[in-house]
Protein backbone atom coordinates (compact mmCIF):
# COMPACT_ATOMS: atom_id res chain seq x y z
CA UNK A 1 0.00 0.00 0.00
CA UNK A 2 2.61 2.41 0.69
CA UNK A 3 4.54 1.27 -2.50
CA UNK A 4 1.79 2.09 -4.59
CA UNK A 5 1.29 5.57 -2.44
CA UNK A 6 5.18 6.27 -3.77
CA UNK A 7 4.62 5.45 -7.33
CA UNK A 8 1.75 7.12 -7.65
CA UNK A 9 2.96 10.60 -8.56
CA UNK A 10 5.25 8.83 -11.16
CA UNK A 11 2.49 7.08 -13.18
CA UNK A 12 0.30 9.74 -13.31
CA UNK A 13 3.45 11.91 -14.34
CA UNK A 14 4.05 9.26 -17.17
CA UNK A 15 0.26 9.34 -17.66
CA UNK A 16 0.64 13.03 -18.52
CA UNK A 17 3.48 12.58 -20.36
CA UNK A 18 1.54 10.45 -22.78
CA UNK A 19 -0.96 12.78 -23.12
CA UNK A 20 1.51 15.36 -24.08
CA UNK A 21 3.11 13.65 -26.40
CA UNK A 22 0.77 11.15 -27.86
CA UNK A 23 -2.55 13.06 -28.16
CA UNK A 24 -2.06 15.42 -31.26
CA UNK A 25 -2.69 18.88 -30.13
CA UNK A 26 -5.99 21.20 -31.66
CA UNK A 27 -4.75 23.08 -34.64
CA UNK A 28 -6.74 25.90 -33.03
CA UNK A 29 -4.05 27.16 -30.30
CA UNK A 30 -0.89 28.21 -31.83
CA UNK A 31 2.12 26.99 -32.18
CA UNK A 32 4.58 26.52 -29.58
CA UNK A 33 7.38 24.93 -28.37
CA UNK A 34 6.47 21.87 -25.87
CA UNK A 35 7.09 23.49 -22.77
CA UNK A 36 5.16 21.38 -20.94
CA UNK A 37 6.83 18.43 -21.84
CA UNK A 38 10.10 19.58 -20.52
CA UNK A 39 7.87 20.61 -16.76
CA UNK A 40 6.70 17.05 -16.95
CA UNK A 41 9.91 15.49 -17.71
CA UNK A 42 11.40 17.70 -15.22
CA UNK A 43 8.74 16.61 -12.34
CA UNK A 44 8.86 13.16 -13.01
CA UNK A 45 12.71 13.13 -13.04
CA UNK A 46 12.13 14.73 -9.16
CA UNK A 47 9.38 11.92 -8.42
CA UNK A 48 12.24 9.19 -9.39
CA UNK A 49 14.95 10.87 -7.28
CA UNK A 50 12.55 11.00 -4.52
CA UNK A 51 11.56 7.62 -5.07
CA UNK A 52 14.58 6.13 -4.99
CA UNK A 53 15.74 8.28 -2.11
CA UNK A 54 12.95 7.35 -0.35
CA UNK A 55 14.45 3.86 0.13
CA UNK A 56 17.77 4.94 1.89
CA UNK A 57 15.71 8.19 4.02
CA UNK A 58 13.13 7.31 6.38
CA UNK A 59 11.87 11.48 6.76
CA UNK A 60 11.78 11.33 2.59
CA UNK A 61 9.75 7.39 3.04
CA UNK A 62 7.11 9.41 4.92
CA UNK A 63 6.68 12.51 3.09
CA UNK A 64 6.31 10.80 0.20
CA UNK A 65 3.65 8.58 1.05
CA UNK A 66 2.17 11.31 2.83
CA UNK A 67 1.92 13.72 -0.26
CA UNK A 68 1.58 10.58 -2.73
CA UNK A 69 -1.37 10.87 -3.54
CA UNK A 70 -1.68 14.69 -3.48
CA UNK A 71 1.64 14.74 -6.24
CA UNK A 72 -0.31 12.84 -8.35
CA UNK A 73 -3.71 14.82 -7.41
CA UNK A 74 -2.01 17.79 -8.66
CA UNK A 75 -0.13 16.61 -11.57
CA UNK A 76 -3.54 14.79 -12.70
CA UNK A 77 -5.31 17.92 -12.77
CA UNK A 78 -2.26 19.78 -14.78
CA UNK A 79 -2.96 16.81 -17.20
CA UNK A 80 -6.88 17.41 -17.41
CA UNK A 81 -6.18 21.44 -18.10
CA UNK A 82 -3.75 19.85 -20.94
CA UNK A 83 -6.72 18.10 -22.28
CA UNK A 84 -9.14 20.66 -22.16
CA UNK A 85 -6.87 23.37 -23.54
CA UNK A 86 -4.08 22.72 -26.11
CA UNK A 87 -5.53 19.29 -26.83
CA UNK A 88 -9.15 19.63 -27.26
CA UNK A 89 -9.38 23.10 -27.31
CA UNK A 90 -12.77 22.87 -25.36
CA UNK A 91 -12.28 26.36 -23.02
CA UNK A 92 -11.84 29.79 -24.82
CA UNK A 93 -8.55 29.72 -26.22
CA UNK A 94 -8.12 33.31 -25.86
CA UNK A 95 -8.58 33.11 -22.01
CA UNK A 96 -7.21 29.89 -21.52
CA UNK A 97 -3.78 29.23 -23.50
CA UNK A 98 -2.10 26.35 -23.58
CA UNK A 99 0.33 24.83 -20.74
CA UNK A 100 2.80 25.17 -23.20
CA UNK A 101 2.49 28.82 -23.77
CA UNK A 102 2.19 29.38 -20.12
CA UNK A 103 5.19 27.91 -19.08
CA UNK A 104 7.01 29.37 -22.36
CA UNK A 105 6.74 32.44 -21.18
CA UNK A 106 8.86 31.91 -18.11
CA UNK A 107 11.57 29.81 -20.51
CA UNK A 108 11.31 32.19 -22.84
CA UNK A 109 10.89 35.87 -20.96
CA UNK A 110 12.88 34.69 -17.90
CA UNK A 111 15.05 38.20 -17.74
CA UNK A 112 12.06 40.44 -17.77
CA UNK A 113 10.87 38.09 -15.17
CA UNK A 114 13.87 38.01 -13.12
CA UNK A 115 14.03 41.98 -13.02
CA UNK A 116 10.34 41.92 -12.07
CA UNK A 117 10.77 39.03 -9.24
CA UNK A 118 13.43 41.59 -7.88
CA UNK A 119 11.58 44.42 -8.19
CA UNK A 120 8.74 42.96 -6.16
CA UNK A 121 11.12 41.60 -3.59
CA UNK A 122 12.41 44.58 -3.18
CA UNK A 123 8.71 46.48 -2.73
CA UNK A 124 7.79 43.62 -0.21
CA UNK A 125 11.33 43.86 1.96
CA UNK A 126 10.87 47.41 2.56
CA UNK A 127 7.56 46.96 3.25
CA UNK A 128 6.77 43.69 5.32
CA UNK A 129 10.21 44.79 6.94
CA UNK A 130 9.38 48.74 8.08
CA UNK A 131 5.61 47.65 8.76
CA UNK A 132 5.97 44.63 10.90
CA UNK A 133 8.49 46.65 12.64
CA UNK A 134 6.34 49.69 13.13
CA UNK A 135 3.32 47.23 13.55
CA UNK A 136 5.00 45.31 16.48
CA UNK A 137 6.30 48.56 18.28
CA UNK A 138 3.08 50.24 18.03
CA UNK A 139 1.01 47.26 19.15
CA UNK A 140 3.06 46.42 22.35
CA UNK A 141 2.88 50.58 22.83
CA UNK A 142 -1.19 50.26 22.63
CA UNK A 143 -0.65 46.98 24.79
CA UNK A 144 1.71 48.79 27.73
CA UNK A 145 -0.04 52.21 27.47
CA UNK A 146 -3.28 53.64 28.68
CA UNK A 147 -2.29 57.08 27.40
CA UNK A 148 -0.82 55.93 23.99
CA UNK A 149 -3.95 53.43 23.67
CA UNK A 150 -6.93 56.40 24.32
CA UNK A 151 -5.17 58.24 22.08
CA UNK A 152 -3.96 55.75 19.22
CA UNK A 153 -6.90 53.29 19.58
CA UNK A 154 -9.64 55.21 17.77
CA UNK A 155 -7.18 56.34 15.03
CA UNK A 156 -6.43 52.91 14.48
CA UNK A 157 -9.95 51.30 14.41
CA UNK A 158 -11.00 54.00 11.60
CA UNK A 159 -7.66 53.95 9.44
CA UNK A 160 -6.98 50.32 9.97
CA UNK A 161 -9.96 48.89 7.89
CA UNK A 162 -9.59 51.39 4.84
CA UNK A 163 -8.48 49.64 2.03
CA UNK A 164 -4.57 50.44 0.13
CA UNK A 165 -6.27 51.31 -2.74
CA UNK A 166 -8.38 53.81 -1.33
CA UNK A 167 -4.67 55.80 -0.27
CA UNK A 168 -3.14 56.17 -3.25
CA UNK A 169 -4.82 59.71 -4.54
CA UNK A 170 -3.09 60.70 -1.03
CA UNK A 171 0.53 58.75 -1.43
CA UNK A 172 0.80 60.01 -4.24
CA UNK A 173 1.07 63.68 -3.16
CA UNK A 174 2.73 62.94 -0.25
CA UNK A 175 5.73 60.42 -1.23
CA UNK A 176 8.79 61.66 -3.44
CA UNK A 177 8.96 58.92 -5.66
CA UNK A 178 7.08 55.63 -6.47
CA UNK A 179 8.90 52.93 -5.11
CA UNK A 180 8.41 54.59 -1.74
CA UNK A 181 4.70 55.47 -2.00
CA UNK A 182 4.34 51.93 -3.15
CA UNK A 183 6.50 50.61 -0.41
CA UNK A 184 4.24 52.78 1.90
CA UNK A 185 0.74 50.84 0.64
CA UNK A 186 2.57 47.29 1.53
CA UNK A 187 3.79 48.66 5.11
CA UNK A 188 0.76 49.86 5.64
CA UNK A 189 -1.12 46.61 5.14
CA UNK A 190 1.07 44.42 7.14
CA UNK A 191 1.20 47.24 9.65
CA UNK A 192 -2.52 46.86 10.39
CA UNK A 193 -3.31 43.38 11.61
CA UNK A 194 0.04 43.29 13.20
CA UNK A 195 -0.71 46.05 15.43
CA UNK A 196 -3.68 44.29 16.21
CA UNK A 197 -2.43 41.14 17.02
CA UNK A 198 0.30 42.32 19.08
CA UNK A 199 -2.04 44.68 21.45
CA UNK A 200 -4.43 42.19 21.55
CA UNK A 201 -1.76 39.15 22.38
CA UNK A 202 -0.83 41.73 25.26
CA UNK A 203 -3.60 42.30 26.88
CA UNK A 204 -4.56 38.38 26.63
CA UNK A 205 -1.38 37.95 29.02
CA UNK A 206 -2.79 36.06 32.11
CA UNK A 207 -1.69 38.85 34.49
CA UNK A 208 -0.63 36.39 37.01
CA UNK A 209 2.78 35.98 34.60
CA UNK A 210 3.61 40.21 35.50
CA UNK A 211 2.97 39.28 39.54
CA UNK A 212 5.07 36.34 39.56
CA UNK A 213 7.82 38.71 37.73
CA UNK A 214 7.15 41.59 39.97
CA UNK A 215 7.87 39.68 42.93
CA UNK A 216 10.97 38.03 41.46
CA UNK A 217 12.09 41.74 41.33
CA UNK A 218 11.25 42.77 37.78
CA UNK A 219 10.98 46.20 37.00
CA UNK A 220 8.47 47.24 34.81
CA UNK A 221 10.61 47.71 31.23
CA UNK A 222 11.95 44.15 32.22
CA UNK A 223 8.35 42.93 32.56
CA UNK A 224 7.52 44.25 28.89
CA UNK A 225 10.90 42.96 27.35
CA UNK A 226 10.80 39.40 29.33
CA UNK A 227 7.19 38.40 30.15
CA UNK A 228 4.98 40.95 27.91
CA UNK A 229 6.86 40.20 24.40
CA UNK A 230 7.66 36.66 24.63
CA UNK A 231 3.99 36.09 25.66
CA UNK A 232 2.34 37.92 23.11
CA UNK A 233 5.21 36.12 20.67
CA UNK A 234 2.35 33.66 19.19
CA UNK A 235 -0.16 36.15 18.64
CA UNK A 236 2.56 38.69 17.06
CA UNK A 237 3.03 35.43 14.30
CA UNK A 238 -0.72 35.37 13.15
CA UNK A 239 -0.36 39.49 12.81
CA UNK A 240 2.60 38.97 10.84
CA UNK A 241 0.94 35.81 8.79
CA UNK A 242 -1.93 37.86 7.97
CA UNK A 243 -0.17 41.32 7.22
CA UNK A 244 1.90 39.31 4.57
CA UNK A 245 -0.82 37.58 2.65
CA UNK A 246 -2.07 41.25 2.40
CA UNK A 247 1.16 42.75 1.45
CA UNK A 248 0.26 40.60 -1.71
CA UNK A 249 -2.30 41.95 -2.29
CA UNK A 250 -1.90 45.33 -2.00
CA UNK A 251 1.50 44.14 -4.16
CA UNK A 252 -0.28 44.71 -7.09
CA UNK A 253 -2.28 47.62 -6.11
CA UNK A 254 0.79 48.93 -5.57
CA UNK A 255 2.76 48.56 -8.35
CA UNK A 256 0.33 49.77 -10.45
CA UNK A 257 1.35 53.47 -9.56
CA UNK A 258 4.20 54.46 -11.33
CA UNK A 259 6.26 51.24 -11.22
CA UNK A 260 8.48 50.23 -13.99
CA UNK A 261 8.70 46.14 -13.01
CA UNK A 262 7.27 44.31 -10.85
CA UNK A 263 5.17 40.98 -10.88
CA UNK A 264 2.13 42.64 -9.81
CA UNK A 265 2.75 45.34 -12.96
CA UNK A 266 3.97 42.98 -15.13
CA UNK A 267 0.22 41.14 -14.55
CA UNK A 268 -1.41 44.65 -15.10
CA UNK A 269 0.29 45.25 -18.21
CA UNK A 270 0.02 41.48 -19.94
CA UNK A 271 -3.71 41.87 -19.04
CA UNK A 272 -4.32 45.00 -20.94
CA UNK A 273 -2.35 43.24 -23.94
CA UNK A 274 -4.95 40.00 -23.56
CA UNK A 275 -1.97 37.73 -23.35
CA UNK A 276 -3.14 35.50 -20.81
CA UNK A 277 -0.47 32.77 -21.25
CA UNK A 278 1.96 35.82 -19.68
CA UNK A 279 -0.38 36.45 -16.96
CA UNK A 280 -1.18 33.29 -15.98
CA UNK A 281 2.90 32.72 -15.67
CA UNK A 282 2.86 36.02 -13.18
CA UNK A 283 0.42 34.83 -11.71
CA UNK A 284 2.19 31.49 -10.82
CA UNK A 285 5.34 33.10 -9.98
CA UNK A 286 3.18 35.02 -7.37
CA UNK A 287 1.67 32.08 -6.21
CA UNK A 288 5.20 30.45 -5.36
CA UNK A 289 6.49 33.57 -3.81
CA UNK A 290 3.88 33.82 -1.49
CA UNK A 291 3.83 30.46 -0.47
CA UNK A 292 7.73 30.22 -0.40
CA UNK A 293 7.79 33.74 2.13
CA UNK A 294 5.10 32.25 4.31
CA UNK A 295 6.79 28.70 4.58
CA UNK A 296 9.72 30.94 5.71
CA UNK A 297 7.88 32.20 8.26
CA UNK A 298 6.64 29.12 9.47
CA UNK A 299 10.01 28.03 10.23
CA UNK A 300 11.16 31.47 11.76
CA UNK A 301 7.70 30.74 13.98
CA UNK A 302 8.85 27.35 14.53
CA UNK A 303 12.13 28.30 15.60
CA UNK A 304 11.07 31.02 17.99
CA UNK A 305 8.30 29.03 19.59
CA UNK A 306 9.86 26.00 19.99
CA UNK A 307 8.35 25.92 23.90
CA UNK A 308 4.51 25.70 22.12
CA UNK A 309 5.39 22.83 20.75
CA UNK A 310 5.29 19.17 21.54
CA UNK A 311 3.28 17.89 24.46
CA UNK A 312 5.77 15.12 26.06
CA UNK A 313 5.09 14.51 29.11
CA UNK A 314 7.70 13.59 31.35
CA UNK B 1 16.70 38.32 62.70
CA UNK B 2 15.06 38.98 59.57
CA UNK B 3 11.68 38.30 58.23
CA UNK B 4 9.50 39.73 61.16
CA UNK B 5 6.15 40.69 59.81
CA UNK B 6 3.69 42.54 61.76
CA UNK B 7 0.06 42.71 60.64
CA UNK B 8 -1.33 45.83 62.32
CA UNK B 9 -5.03 46.85 61.82
CA UNK B 10 -4.98 45.80 58.06
CA UNK B 11 -8.71 46.29 56.06
CA UNK B 12 -9.19 45.82 52.62
CA UNK B 13 -12.28 46.80 50.35
CA UNK B 14 -13.30 45.38 46.74
CA UNK B 15 -15.88 46.92 44.94
CA UNK B 16 -17.84 44.35 43.10
CA UNK B 17 -18.73 44.26 39.24
CA UNK B 18 -22.31 46.18 40.42
CA UNK B 19 -20.57 48.74 42.53
CA UNK B 20 -20.91 47.31 45.55
CA UNK B 21 -18.27 47.74 48.29
CA UNK B 22 -17.24 44.59 49.92
CA UNK B 23 -14.73 44.22 52.78
CA UNK B 24 -12.68 41.37 52.62
CA UNK B 25 -10.47 41.85 55.31
CA UNK B 26 -11.83 43.40 58.60
CA UNK B 27 -8.87 44.83 60.81
CA UNK B 28 -6.71 42.08 60.40
CA UNK B 29 -3.67 41.84 63.49
CA UNK B 30 -1.02 39.43 63.05
CA UNK B 31 2.85 39.17 64.59
CA UNK B 32 4.83 36.61 62.45
CA UNK B 33 8.32 36.16 63.97
CA UNK B 34 11.50 35.78 61.88
CA UNK B 35 11.32 32.33 60.75
CA UNK B 36 8.18 31.42 61.78
CA UNK B 37 5.87 28.61 59.34
CA UNK B 38 2.26 30.19 59.60
CA UNK B 39 -0.34 28.30 57.86
CA UNK B 40 -3.91 30.64 57.37
CA UNK B 41 -6.76 28.08 57.07
CA UNK B 42 -9.96 28.75 56.19
CA UNK B 43 -13.44 28.51 54.35
CA UNK B 44 -12.89 29.41 50.44
CA UNK B 45 -13.29 33.26 50.01
CA UNK B 46 -12.26 33.93 53.64
CA UNK B 47 -9.97 36.55 52.56
CA UNK B 48 -6.57 34.68 53.24
CA UNK B 49 -5.20 34.76 49.90
CA UNK B 50 -6.12 38.50 49.97
CA UNK B 51 -3.96 38.93 53.03
CA UNK B 52 -1.34 36.80 51.44
CA UNK B 53 -0.79 39.08 48.34
CA UNK B 54 -0.99 42.10 50.69
CA UNK B 55 1.85 41.11 52.39
CA UNK B 56 3.82 40.48 48.80
CA UNK B 57 2.66 43.77 47.87
CA UNK B 58 0.70 43.07 44.81
CA UNK B 59 -2.33 44.79 46.41
CA UNK B 60 -2.23 47.50 49.29
CA UNK B 61 -4.59 47.55 52.35
CA UNK B 62 -7.46 50.05 52.62
CA UNK B 63 -6.71 50.58 56.04
CA UNK B 64 -3.49 49.60 58.48
CA UNK B 65 -0.12 48.74 57.59
CA UNK B 66 1.89 45.86 57.02
CA UNK B 67 5.76 45.85 57.73
CA UNK B 68 8.62 43.49 57.04
CA UNK B 69 11.75 44.10 59.73
CA UNK B 70 9.75 47.47 60.79
CA UNK B 71 9.92 48.69 56.69
CA UNK B 72 6.19 49.00 55.80
CA UNK B 73 5.35 46.97 52.32
CA UNK B 74 4.64 49.32 49.06
CA UNK B 75 5.63 47.16 46.39
CA UNK B 76 6.37 43.30 45.52
CA UNK B 77 9.79 42.50 46.33
CA UNK B 78 12.44 39.70 45.75
CA UNK B 79 12.74 39.91 49.57
CA UNK B 80 9.08 38.34 49.83
CA UNK B 81 8.98 35.52 47.49
CA UNK B 82 5.72 34.33 46.17
CA UNK B 83 4.43 30.69 44.63
CA UNK B 84 1.31 30.00 43.05
CA UNK B 85 -1.32 27.92 43.12
CA UNK B 86 -0.43 26.82 39.78
CA UNK B 87 3.14 26.74 39.03
CA UNK B 88 3.11 29.69 36.83
CA UNK B 89 6.17 28.98 35.66
CA UNK B 90 6.92 31.26 32.24
CA UNK B 91 5.77 28.78 29.13
CA UNK B 92 8.42 30.26 27.01
CA UNK B 93 11.49 29.95 29.07
CA UNK B 94 13.22 26.33 30.04
CA UNK B 95 13.57 25.21 33.23
CA UNK B 96 16.90 26.64 33.85
CA UNK B 97 16.03 30.25 32.69
CA UNK B 98 12.55 30.15 34.87
CA UNK B 99 14.53 29.48 37.52
CA UNK B 100 17.13 32.53 36.99
CA UNK B 101 14.78 34.69 36.34
CA UNK B 102 14.88 36.83 39.06
CA UNK B 103 18.71 36.86 39.73
CA UNK B 104 18.50 37.94 35.73
CA UNK B 105 15.78 40.44 36.77
CA UNK B 106 18.15 41.82 39.73
CA UNK B 107 21.22 42.14 37.32
CA UNK B 108 22.77 39.57 39.70
CA UNK B 109 23.30 36.46 37.59
CA UNK B 110 26.41 36.65 36.97
CA UNK B 111 27.72 36.46 40.94
CA UNK B 112 24.83 34.23 41.87
CA UNK B 113 25.20 31.57 38.74
CA UNK B 114 26.21 28.41 41.00
CA UNK B 115 22.56 29.15 43.30
CA UNK B 116 20.69 28.56 40.20
CA UNK B 117 22.23 25.25 40.04
CA UNK B 118 22.01 24.66 43.85
CA UNK B 119 18.80 24.77 44.18
CA UNK B 120 17.93 22.94 40.54
CA UNK B 121 19.31 20.30 42.14
CA UNK B 122 17.52 21.20 45.58
CA UNK B 123 14.48 20.51 44.32
CA UNK B 124 15.51 17.27 42.45
CA UNK B 125 15.19 18.59 39.29
CA UNK B 126 18.91 17.81 37.99
CA UNK B 127 19.01 16.81 33.94
CA UNK B 128 15.83 18.59 33.29
CA UNK B 129 17.02 22.06 32.82
CA UNK B 130 17.12 22.52 28.95
CA UNK B 131 13.41 20.49 29.49
CA UNK B 132 10.31 23.33 28.95
CA UNK B 133 7.26 23.44 31.53
CA UNK B 134 4.84 21.95 29.30
CA UNK B 135 7.34 18.86 29.19
CA UNK B 136 7.26 18.02 33.01
CA UNK B 137 4.42 16.88 35.42
CA UNK B 138 2.44 19.16 37.85
CA UNK B 139 4.66 18.13 40.91
CA UNK B 140 8.13 18.95 39.00
CA UNK B 141 6.94 22.19 37.44
CA UNK B 142 5.91 22.86 41.00
CA UNK B 143 9.17 22.19 42.53
CA UNK B 144 10.54 24.04 39.59
CA UNK B 145 8.64 27.02 41.06
CA UNK B 146 9.78 26.59 44.74
CA UNK B 147 13.43 27.22 43.29
CA UNK B 148 12.32 30.06 41.47
CA UNK B 149 10.95 31.70 44.42
CA UNK B 150 13.71 30.40 46.56
CA UNK B 151 17.17 30.92 44.40
CA UNK B 152 17.05 34.92 45.26
CA UNK B 153 16.64 34.42 49.07
CA UNK B 154 14.03 35.69 49.99
CA UNK B 155 13.85 36.71 54.00
CA UNK B 156 10.09 35.57 53.79
CA UNK B 157 8.76 32.92 51.33
CA UNK B 158 4.75 33.54 51.13
CA UNK B 159 2.78 29.89 49.49
CA UNK B 160 -0.50 30.38 47.95
CA UNK B 161 -2.02 27.01 48.22
CA UNK B 162 1.12 26.08 46.52
CA UNK B 163 0.26 21.90 46.55
CA UNK B 164 -3.39 21.92 46.27
CA UNK B 165 -3.44 20.83 42.37
CA UNK B 166 -0.63 18.26 43.38
CA UNK B 167 -1.75 14.06 43.59
CA UNK B 168 -1.52 13.54 47.31
CA UNK B 169 1.60 11.67 47.29
CA UNK B 170 3.37 14.13 45.17
CA UNK B 171 2.09 16.78 47.87
CA UNK B 172 3.65 14.68 50.79
CA UNK B 173 6.85 14.72 49.10
CA UNK B 174 7.14 18.49 48.62
CA UNK B 175 5.65 18.94 51.72
CA UNK B 176 8.85 17.13 53.10
CA UNK B 177 11.19 19.60 50.82
CA UNK B 178 9.58 22.67 51.90
CA UNK B 179 10.51 21.46 55.25
CA UNK B 180 14.19 20.54 54.83
CA UNK B 181 14.29 24.23 52.92
CA UNK B 182 13.35 25.62 55.53
CA UNK B 183 15.66 24.08 58.31
CA UNK B 184 18.35 24.81 55.72
CA UNK B 185 18.06 28.55 55.46
CA UNK B 186 15.59 29.40 58.44
CA UNK B 187 13.37 31.66 56.86
CA UNK B 188 9.50 32.79 57.62
CA UNK B 189 6.98 30.71 55.26
CA UNK B 190 3.65 32.15 55.59
CA UNK B 191 0.84 29.52 53.68
CA UNK B 192 -2.60 29.26 52.53
CA UNK B 193 -4.03 26.40 52.38
CA UNK B 194 -7.10 23.88 52.49
CA UNK B 195 -5.78 21.03 53.64
CA UNK B 196 -5.89 20.56 57.40
CA UNK B 197 -3.24 17.65 57.23
CA UNK B 198 -1.16 20.33 55.99
CA UNK B 199 -1.25 22.91 58.04
CA UNK B 200 -0.75 20.81 60.54
CA UNK B 201 2.63 18.86 59.17
CA UNK B 202 4.21 22.20 58.19
CA UNK B 203 3.54 24.79 60.58
CA UNK B 204 4.40 26.83 64.10
CA UNK B 205 1.11 28.04 64.28
CA UNK B 206 -2.34 27.42 62.29
CA UNK B 207 -4.58 30.88 61.60
CA UNK B 208 -7.92 29.82 61.40
CA UNK B 209 -10.03 32.66 59.54
CA UNK B 210 -13.55 33.56 59.81
CA UNK B 211 -16.05 33.87 56.23
CA UNK B 212 -16.39 37.21 55.44
CA UNK B 213 -15.98 39.53 56.41
CA UNK B 214 -12.75 37.88 57.33
CA UNK B 215 -11.57 38.15 60.73
CA UNK B 216 -8.59 35.81 62.54
CA UNK B 217 -10.88 32.91 64.41
CA UNK B 218 -8.30 31.53 66.58
CA UNK B 219 -4.43 30.90 66.32
CA UNK B 220 -3.06 27.07 67.41
CA UNK B 221 -0.22 26.49 67.84
CA UNK B 222 1.32 22.86 67.29
CA UNK B 223 3.45 21.83 69.51
CA UNK B 224 4.82 18.82 67.98
CA UNK B 225 8.78 17.90 67.35
CA UNK B 226 9.64 17.71 63.54
CA UNK B 227 9.66 15.41 61.88
CA UNK B 228 5.68 14.48 62.52
CA UNK B 229 4.25 11.39 61.82
CA UNK B 230 0.39 12.20 60.53
CA UNK B 231 -0.99 9.15 62.28
CA UNK B 232 0.28 10.59 65.79
CA UNK B 233 -2.45 10.47 68.11
CA UNK B 234 -1.31 13.61 68.83
CA UNK B 235 -1.44 14.66 65.51
CA UNK B 236 -5.02 13.55 65.18
CA UNK B 237 -6.19 15.52 68.33
CA UNK B 238 -5.05 18.77 66.46
CA UNK B 239 -6.73 17.71 63.20
CA UNK B 240 -10.02 16.76 65.15
CA UNK B 241 -9.90 20.53 66.71
CA UNK B 242 -9.20 22.43 63.39
CA UNK B 243 -11.80 20.88 61.73
CA UNK B 244 -13.95 21.34 64.33
CA UNK B 245 -12.89 24.98 64.78
CA UNK B 246 -13.83 25.44 60.69
CA UNK B 247 -17.34 23.97 61.63
CA UNK B 248 -16.78 20.69 59.70
CA UNK B 249 -15.91 18.47 62.47
CA UNK B 250 -19.58 16.62 61.49
CA UNK B 251 -21.69 15.01 64.70
CA UNK B 252 -20.02 11.99 65.94
CA UNK B 253 -22.82 9.50 67.09
CA UNK B 254 -22.81 9.12 70.66
CA UNK B 255 -22.13 5.22 72.48
CA UNK B 256 -24.75 3.78 73.51
CA UNK B 257 -23.71 0.66 75.48
CA UNK B 258 -26.34 -1.96 76.48
CA UNK B 259 -25.25 -4.72 78.81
Amino acid sequence: MNLLKKIIPILSALFALAIQIFVPKSSLHPVSKPYFTYILLGILLICLILFALSFRSRKIHEQLVHRGYFIGGAVLFFNILNLLTAKSAVLPILYFPSLDRVFGVMFEQTDVLIKCILYSLRLLGLGIFFGALIGVVTGICLGFSKTFAYWINPLIRILGPIPSTAWIPIVLIIFPTAVSASAFLVALAVWFPTTLMTSSGISNIQNSYFEVASTLGAKRFYQIFKVGIPAAMPNMFLGLFNGICSSFITLVTAEMIGAKYGIGWYINWQKEMLSYANVYAGLIIIAVLCSLLITLLFKVRDKVLIWQKGVIKW
Amino acid sequence: MVGEIIIENVVKKFTTVDGDEITALNGINLNIRSGEFVSLIGPSGCGKSTLLRLIAGLIFPDGGKITLDSDEIKKPDAERGFMFQNHMLFPWLNIYDNVAFGLRARKIFKDKKTDVDEYIDLVGLRGFERSYPHQLSGGMCQRASLARALVGHPKVLLLDEPLGALDAFTRMNIQDEILRIRKEHNMTMIMVTHDVDEAIYLSDRVVIMSARPAKIEKIVSIELAHPRARSNPEFLKYHAAILKLLNYGGKIPELDYYL
